[in-house]
């Protein structure tokens, strides 16, 4: 289990009338962290070379819906899954997969720019040495330094801490360690909530360019960055009338036609400000 | 609440008082509580200070290069040293850290890392509470009766498992704080990557906590080269060096500091007692000296 990402890229698995590329179709019926029900009835496939956009009200389970697509919430003590996320076609969420192939596979940037404690050059090489790479360490991290356009920034001091960047610096250096092994798809989680707007708009520049190469899954606040930067647009809700708070997806649907043209009375109040 | 007809601040621009005045009863207390734990610091430093000074004083006049190559002198001998006292503290230090920290960093990644609400975890974090307390004598008739009885003679190795046993608990509830100090958001970043949970905890945890780990392993080094007790009954004392004839003498009674300060400083001799207070300045500068090297090599290379 210790190809490198890229080794199997050529197959794509077409689903629904082969228009629409769906890379993941991640269907969650219930969600559970121990006896709360998160997330329920939410369907949402991640299209190819597109980027994806989670918004709507705190709380609304759209970061536990993201990290449903990498497997990271198997770290919280009491989750429970019931549903499928089909990554290529197979369900990482089948008794055989190890979560640990399938985040090399599906890369993910968190809200808090989180580099190591070690070196830019070390933090960029991190999961190439972790996949052991055998071509030229330092060229593959040049290249994404450059793809996450920090290079010129940081190319004098590769050997310095990578905790001695900024804010924003630091979180286009984690992207850079996560496309230096080039994974299929790109998982952010409110990558600019921690960032000023002069850092927020150079990542959402450098998410344009990214999706040319890569799938792009995000979680916003931001509703005017899920405008700008999404092709596809997800808002989720939370649902108090079961006495819990359960989020759910209320409508799926190109940016465009979901900000101008919203098909659901919820959908169209959250955008025009009416909740939050 | 804010009572009606007093107003909290002088709403009159007239009485605007911005001056600092002790009359006002916050201020007072403030001021004098600072005074208070500026006092109570000045308290603090005065036996730490006194003890320095009077080792410096005391033992500072006898410190010469013979010190370090000599062996003790006997009763109505002058000069002489305790070379083989510090080559025996060394190594039984150094036998001990090698005994304790391994275990005790292991240990530490499981309570910290693998199963940090396990009730094994739960229990072995008692355990070590525990341990931390226990009385150093203890440990010395522990490994008197588990090794010298066992091999037959005073020893090197027993002074050293003597020692181990009363670092371990240091070691292992210090490593495991280092470690959850790492921040979460660091490790999540590991797991995103791909690591696995050993390759997480090797790759990012240790090398992240290694400061703080190495300032649990040279306390628990100092405490180590003071202790005298557990020694007593394991390692004794020795007038000759661990090396005897160009073979290594490890299986005998060895020679550390802490005994040879405690036999000459009862002896009626005034070279023997000039000797304890040289020895005693001797074992504060290699404390001393462990401390700065482990803080130079905990020092962050990036």
């Amino acid at each position: 289990m210790r190809a490198t990402p890229q080794s199997s890229k050529s197959q794509t698995t077409l689903e629904g009338d082969g228009t629409s590329k769906v890379l993941i179709d991640c269907k969650i019926d219930n969600l559970y962290y121990g006896k709360f029900l998160a997330v329920r009835d939410s369907h949402i496939p991640i299209e190819k070379g597109h980027i994806t956009a989670f918004i709507g009200p705190s709380g609304c389970g759209k970061s536990t819906a993201l990290r449903c697509l990498n497997r990271m919430n198997d770290l919280v003590r009491g989750f429970r899954f019931e549903g499928h996320v089909h990554f290529r076609g197979q369900d990482i969420y089948a008794s055989n997969v190890d979560p640990v192939v399938v985040r090399r596979y599906i890369g993910m940037v968190f809200q808090q720019p989180n580099p190591f404690a070690m070196s830019i050059f070390h933090n960029v090489a991190f999961g190439l040495r972790l996949n052991r790479y055998q071509g030229n360490v330092a060229e593959r991290v040049e290249l994404a330094l450059h793809s996450a356009a920090l290079w010129d920034e940081v190319k004098d001091k590769l050997k310095q801490s990578g905790l001695s960047l900024s804010g924003g610096q630091q979180q286009r250096l984690c992207i850079a360690r996560a496309i230096a092994t080039e994974p299929e798809v790109l998982l952010m989680d409110e990558p600019c909530s921690a960032l000023d707007p002069i850092a927020t708009r150079r990542i959402e520049e450098l998410m344009q360019e990214l999706k040319q190469k890569y799938t792009i899954a995000v979680v916003t606040h931001n509703l005017q960055q899920a405008m700008r930067v999404a092709d596809k647009t997800a808002f989720m809700y939370v649902d108090t009338s079961r006495g819990g708070r359960t989020g759910y997806l209320v409508e799926y649907g190109d940016t465009k036609a979901l900000f101008e043209n919203p098909t659901q009375e919820y959908t169209r109040q959250y955008i025009r400000g009416e909740f939050s | 609440m804010r009572q009606v007809g007093i107003p909290l601040v002088a709403q009159d621009i007239n009485q605007l008082q911005l001056k600092r005045s002790l009359s006002d009863r916050r201020t007072l207390i403030s001021t004098l509580l600072s005074i208070g734990t500026g006092m109570a610091t000045v308290l603090a430093c005065v036996p730490l200070f006194s003890v320095l000074l009077m080792l410096l004083w005391r033992g500072g006049k006898k410190l010469s290069w013979a010190l370090f190559v000599d062996l003790p002198p006997t009763a109505f001998e002058d000069g002489g040293g305790f070379g083989n006292a510090i080559v025996g503290t060394m190594v039984m230090v150094g036998i001990a850290a090698a005994l304790s920290v391994p275990f005790g960093v292991l240990a530490a990644v499981f309570l910290a890392e693998f199963a940090p609400e396990s009730r094994t975890a739960a229990a072995v974090r008692f355990c070590a509470k525990i341990l931390t307390g226990l009385p150093s004598i203890l440990a010395g008739v522990f490994a008197y009766a588990a090794v010298v009885l066992l091999t037959g003679t005073y020893s090197a190795p027993a002074g050293g498992i003597a020692l181990a046993l009363l670092m371990l608990p240091t070691v292992m509830l210090t490593a495991e704080e280092a470690m959850k100090m790492v921040p979460t958001r660091m490790k999540e970043a590991a797991i995103g990557m791909g690591c696995t949970r050993s390759q997480m905890v090797w790759r990012v945890v240790l090398p992240t906590a290694l400061p703080g780990m190495l300032t649990g392993v040279m306390l628990a080094v100092a405490r180590a080269s003071g202790e005298t007790a557990p020694l007593l009954f394991t390692a004794l004392f020795s007038n000759f060096w661990i090396v005897q004839d160009g073979s290594l003498a490890v299986m005998a009674p060895t020679a550390s500091l802490a005994v040879l300060i405690y036999n000459f400083s009862g002896m009626p001799f005034e070279n023997q007692i000039e000797m304890a207070w040289a020895a005693a300045l001797i074992l504060v500068l290699l404390v001393l000296a462990i401390n700065i090297l482990g803080q130079l090599l905990s020092r962050r290379r990036v």
